[in-house]
């Protein structure tokens, strides 16, 4: 292995002026994109989707209006906004169309919208009415699974309203053979189809699908070279006038060839990023191994002479920037699962090559060195820790780390490439992984993972375990016995279990029925094409055409039903504090706290079920009375302290997160609720399901539809986050916290696992507390443990920041598997940062 | 492996299990905290047992749970603590071995503080012992009150010792500290002279007791008498400890003495390396 050279360059003036540029106003919405694919579909009614979808990602890279940003190298822009955003239509609009007025001021993830893009919008919509993939999805769901969806026990939103995303394509391929080699292929292919092939007619169109997506992609470089060039005769600088020619040239070479340089293959790399996501809506499309594929180019142009390490980290510094021009408006509710504007495009250095070796080089240094430089949440940045890892790239890491940014996250080989293979994945290819998303493991290339495919909220088959199935007045789950019946402790796991199995299922038939969905109406050729083995099976990805296909969806609150199983067992089976009865009664009081708007609504809406049940009519006005009598209910003064009581008493409870075995091993349990049952399904792309345990941001949304859960938790609350304790629960210093953690079974959530950490600035000060640092991190590997990221800030800063919100416009948190800006966030999402706690000096 | 060889191994494992005869892991004492993940106090990531106990009652004192042998009740955040429990050896190690692989990772290990640990020897050297046993460092960090026949008992299972040598003038420690510092100082050299551990002075920076260049640098030369020692850490007085005093329903001696400040500590720290050529670290 060639030795690296880790010194670091300085962060150039045009980096500042770009990144300013970027966020001189507020991100904007556009209508062209959406004007386009419908001009296009309405033309083409009748063909197979396959060549309309080609047919309409070409209308929309011929068309879509480009632009060249001030100081650019690396060139290409969605919208002519910076940080703009245009819109997916043929997977939903009516969310946008709700949200009108309100986007431009909802709390998470605010976008401006003009009323001309409305007007726009509102004509082109209507086409896609009962032709989005959201509706197809519906109608093949089961009644139950609506039901449960209907109840809050998962939701599968991503997909089901969005393109799926979460992968990551060859780009070592297009830099390395250009768009005409993987159109040379497909156009072989099509020779190759027999003519008595039964599935001819659809090989033939798909492949031709991914011919007309390619050469879309070149002539859309090419509309660039054209810009620049243009831009350069109008040019007086000198200096100016010859990067503009050089783009043009740039351009008009890549991605259609092999890239002949580092910059070409930057370039050739961008293009790839910014049209897939052209293509579909999906987010987390992710460059992964970054510093490995640009490598033997940089390697080369050095060598050669032709690059310097200034101009290189330039370079990257660009493609930083850019990684931040693209953005995603979502749905008011899905903003706020995945606050803070981002794609979650995650990036990873390091780690080891396909034949086990230590990888890093140059570019891994200078990646985290980009970070540091632009200092803004795009990429998601990773690295990944094996035992042979080079320690001075460790000690970078933790460098970025100390800033605060919340990155890079760290992921643990030795526990990662493992649990790979035990799904089916050869150990190069497992060797080879990258990150997706947030946390989820993936083989470049080769694989369509569905990651994100729902939110599994592991609290509401607990509390239904204790309304026998009953929610809001009526049947919402199965019956697993009245409460009452429950006498021992392995008959109360039990009902959990079932609990969970019945809604796992359920879950599983909403993610199959939104998969065949995007096979019947999102076939995406040009993501297609660049995922082995599409072109060789002559199938689109959303058909099965990958090497590797799996779904994962995600479970959370493992801390909060370790800690609820831990008081079961304890207060009630083994102490006999109280009957399971009376915890019920006290879960449905809210522990004596009160009610809140939405309890006092779901007792309403109960009552009105129950009038109606009966043949009466029910008025608003009954409703709101309804509502009124249970806001103004109050508990007998004697009920209300014994349930004060029974919430101290599970308080003073030891809780998950403090290294105590016996609480540790329940968790352990509890995540195997959720992750065992999965890999028994299948998905129709031919693959089997595998868990992950991480919520995003979804904490906080979805504990704001649990209620009240036995290990103390009020309703309406944020859950624990991943797979972390609950917040302020942990209070016996990072070690034991982590120690907890790994006890989990980490390989059986294959689909990643997400454990916080907020660390005081003041444990990361010295040269001495980074090396303590890193020994940290690879202690919780040592055992097993899969995933770290942190939050190095002080509460004090954070409280500062939600007061002035002014003052901090540029403070980085780590929210999930991703940073985001602070003041961004809503502010129920930026109380949960604030509690979880600070693992810092004792003293 | 050779016959003799292996006799020497299962004489070496016969004595060890006879050693074990020696029921170091059931001797008990009193401990007053466990601090795991502490990294500003020795090398890698420690774990700290706070032994109960102190010889010394210093003005400035940050943990003035620490002084009494007793057991006593704190209010911290308006809630009752009792401060002091009874332990065996094991119990403490069954705490300092779950972070077995953060030492492994930063040469971390086990540190013995106080208190004195000195005023427990038989409980603090069958700590050490124990951790040694586990195979990770152990450090203590105490002002060597005791007889030196005592502290010899300890040194084989000690890797640093850090020393605390608050100041160089009898009168003036003993008004500050209580008692004055002749057997400290000697003890600092019989450790120093007997070559077994690697010994580390620890100053705390203290306004209006030693805050100047002048007692500072009268230390740091003392120090550089002693043979092999290489570093002196300044540790600037903090006044964290405020809230336990009151806790504990006894006034804060110090006041509202001000903090030394980053300039002036590294005054000091400039000071003594450019007179002694010690390394002087500000902070543990």
């Amino acid at each position: 292995m060639k030795p690296f050279d880790n010194t670091p360059v300085a962060k150039s003036d045009r980096i500042s002026a770009l990144v300013q540029d970027l966020f001189r106003k507020m991100p904007e919405i556009e209508a062209a994109r959406a004007e386009l694919i419908t001009e296009s579909f309405r033309s083409t009614e009748g063909l197979p989707v396959v060549t309309r979808k080609a047919l309409a990602f070409r209308h929309i890279l011929h068309n879509l209006p480009i632009v060249i940003r001030p100081g650019e190298l690396i060139v290409g822009s969605t919208t002519i906004a910076p940080r703009g955003c245009q819109t997916y239509p043929e997977f939903s609009y009516d969310w946008l169309e709700e949200e009108f007025d309100t986007v431009e001021h909802r709390s998470a993830d605010p976008f401006y919208i003009s009323e001309e893009t409305k007007q726009r919008l509102l004509k082109v919509n209507p086409y896609w009415k009962g032709k989005t993939t959201s509706e197809l999805a519906r109608s093949l769901m089961a009644p139950e699974t609506l039901r449960a969806m209907d109840h809050n026990m998962f939701t599968p939103g991503n997909y089901y309203y969005n393109g799926v995303g979460h992968v990551n394509v060859h780009y070592d391929r297009v830099i390395y053979e250009g768009l005409s080699g993987i159109m040379r292929q497909a156009a072989n292919k099509l020779k190759e189809v027999k003519f008595c092939d039964p599935s001819y007619g659809d090989k033939k169109r798909f492949l031709e699908a991914v011919i007309v997506s390619c050469q879309a992609v070149i002539d859309y470089a090419h509309r660039y070279a054209e810009l620049a060039k243009r831009e350069a005769e109008k040019e007086s600088d000198p200096k100016r006038r010859a990067e503009l020619l050089k783009i043009a040239e740039n351009c008009s070479h890549v991605p259609e060839n092999p890239a002949r340089t580092f910059e070409e293959g930057l370039q050739a790399f961008w293009f790839v990023q910014q049209t897939l996501q052209i293509e579909s809506s999906g987010h987390s499309i992710s460059p992964g191994r970054f510093d490995q594929y640009m490598y033997p180019l940089y390697e080369k142009d050095t060598e050669e002479g032709r690059l310097t390490r200034e101009y290189a980290q330039e370079l990257i510094d660009c493609v930083w920037v850019k990684l931040n021009d693209l953005n995603k408006c979502r749905d008011a509710a899905s903003a706020e699962g995945f606050a803070g504007y981002s794609l979650f495009q995650n990036l990873i250095v390091g780690g080891q090559t396909k034949d086990g070796r230590d990888a890093t080089n140059d570019l891994s240094f200078m990646c985290l060195d980009a970070t540091k430089h632009v200092f803004l949440p795009q990429p998601s940045i990773s690295i990944r820790v094996w035992n042979g890892s080079a320690r001075e790239l460790l000690l970078r890491a933790a460098e970025v780390t100390r800033t605060g940014i919340g990155f890079p996250a760290y992921y643990n080989d030795e526990i990662i490439i493992p649990a790979m293979e035990n799904r089916g994945i050869g150990i190069e290819d497992a060797r080879n992984y990258a990150i997706i998303g947030c946390v989820e493991p993936h083989v470049p290339g080769k694989e369509d993972g569905w990651h994100d495919a729902a939110f599994f909220n592991m609290c509401r088959p607990l509390e239904m375990v204790f309304t026998n199935g009953m929610d809001r007045g009526e049947e919402a789950s199965i019956k697993t016995g009245d409460i009452s019946t429950i006498t021992t402790y392995e008959a109360f796991k039990e009902a959990y279990r079932r609990q969970m199995e019945y809604n796992i299922a359920l879950m599983v038939n909403a993610d199959n029925a939104i998969d065949r969905a995007h096979a019947e109406l999102a076939p995406l050729p040009f993501e297609s094409c660049l995922i082995d083995d599409c072109i060789e099976k002559g199938l689109p990805l959303q058909r099965g055409g990958a090497h590797y296909n799996f779904t994962g969806p995600q479970g959370f609150g493992i801390a909060n039903v370790a800690d609820s199983l831990y008081a079961v067992k304890k207060l009630v089976f083994e102490e006999h504090k109280f009957t399971l009865s009376e915890l019920a009664r006290a879960l449905e009081m809210n522990f004596g706290a009160g009610f809140d708007e939405i309890l006092a609504g779901e007792a309403a809406m109960g009552v009105a079920r129950a009038l109606k049940e009966k043949g009466e009519a029910v008025t608003p006005e009954i409703i709101a009375s309804a509502v009124r009598s249970v806001m103004d209910y109050k508990l007998p003064e004697e009920e209300k302290r014994r349930f004060e009581e029974i919430r101290e008493m599970i308080t003073e409870l030891p809780k998950y997160g403090n290294d105590i075995d016996e609480v540790d091993s329940i968790a352990r349990e509890a995540a195997y609720f959720y992750t065992k049952p999965l890999p028994e399904y299948r998905n129709p792309r031919g693959g089997i399901f595998q868990a992950g345990l991480y919520p995003v941001s979804a904490n906080v949304p979805l504990g704001a539809q649990t209620g009240a859960t036995p290990d103390g938790r009020l309703a309406h609350t944020p859950v624990a986050d991943g797979v972390s304790p609950t917040s302020g629960y942990d209070l016996n210093g990072p070690t034991a916290s982590c120690n907890s953690v790994a006890r989990l079974d980490h390989a059986e959530a294959s689909n990643g696992t997400l454990f916080n950490m907020k660390i005081h600035p003041s444990a990361m000060t010295t040269d001495k507390d980074l090396e303590d640092f890193v020994s940290l991190v690879r202690g919780y590997f040592d055992q097993k443990g899969m995933h770290m990221q942190f939050n190095v800030v002080d509460r004090e800063t954070l409280l500062d920041a939600q007061a002035h919100p002014e003052k901090y416009a540029g403070l980085v948190v780590r929210v999930a598997g991703y940073s985001a800006l602070f003041t961004t966030l809503s502010k129920s999402l930026q109380d949960d940062i604030i509690r979880r706690t600070e693992q810092g000096l004792g003293r | 492996m050779s016959a003799p060889a292996d006799m020497k191994v299962q004489a070496e494992i016969r004595e060890s299990s006879m050693d074990e005869s020696f029921d170091y892991l059931n001797v008990t004492g009193r401990i007053f905290d466990i601090q795991r993940y502490s990294i500003h106090d020795g090398i890698g990531i420690r774990t700290i047992v706070f032994l109960k106990g102190c010889a010394l009652r210093c003005r400035w004192c940050c943990n003035p749970e620490s002084q009494s042998h007793d057991i006593e009740t704190m209010i911290m955040n308006g809630k009752q603590k009792t401060c002091g429990r009874d332990v065996t050896v094991r119990e403490v190690i069954e705490t300092v071995r779950r972070d077995m692989p953060y030492y492994s990772r930063s040469k971390g290990g086990l540190t013995l503080s106080g208190g004195e640990s000195l005023l427990q020897p038989e409980f603090a050297a069958a700590l050490l012992k124990a951790g040694k046993k586990l195979g990770v460092s152990t450090a203590m960090e105490s002002m060597g009150f005791a007889k030196f026949e005592t502290i010899e008992k300890i040194l084989p299972w000690l890797d640093t010792y850090l020393y605390d040598i608050k100041h160089t003038d009898p009168k003036k420690h003993e008004k500050w500290c209580g008692r004055e510092n002749t057997l400290m100082l000697e003890n600092a050299r019989k450790i120093a002279e007997s070559g077994e551990v690697k010994l580390i002075i620890r100053v705390p920076v203290v306004p209006g007791f030693n805050d100047t260049k002048e007692e500072l640098l009268s230390i740091a030369r003392f120090a550089k008498t002693l043979p092999g020692v290489e570093e002196i850490d300044i540790l600037p007085y903090h006044n964290f400890g405020e809230d336990k005093y009151r806790g504990l329903g006894r006034d804060y001696p110090m006041g509202d003495a001000p903090r030394p400040g980053a300039e002036k500590m590294k005054g000091f720290k400039a000071a003594i390396e450019g007179e002694t050529g010690l390394y002087c670290q500000i902070g543990g």
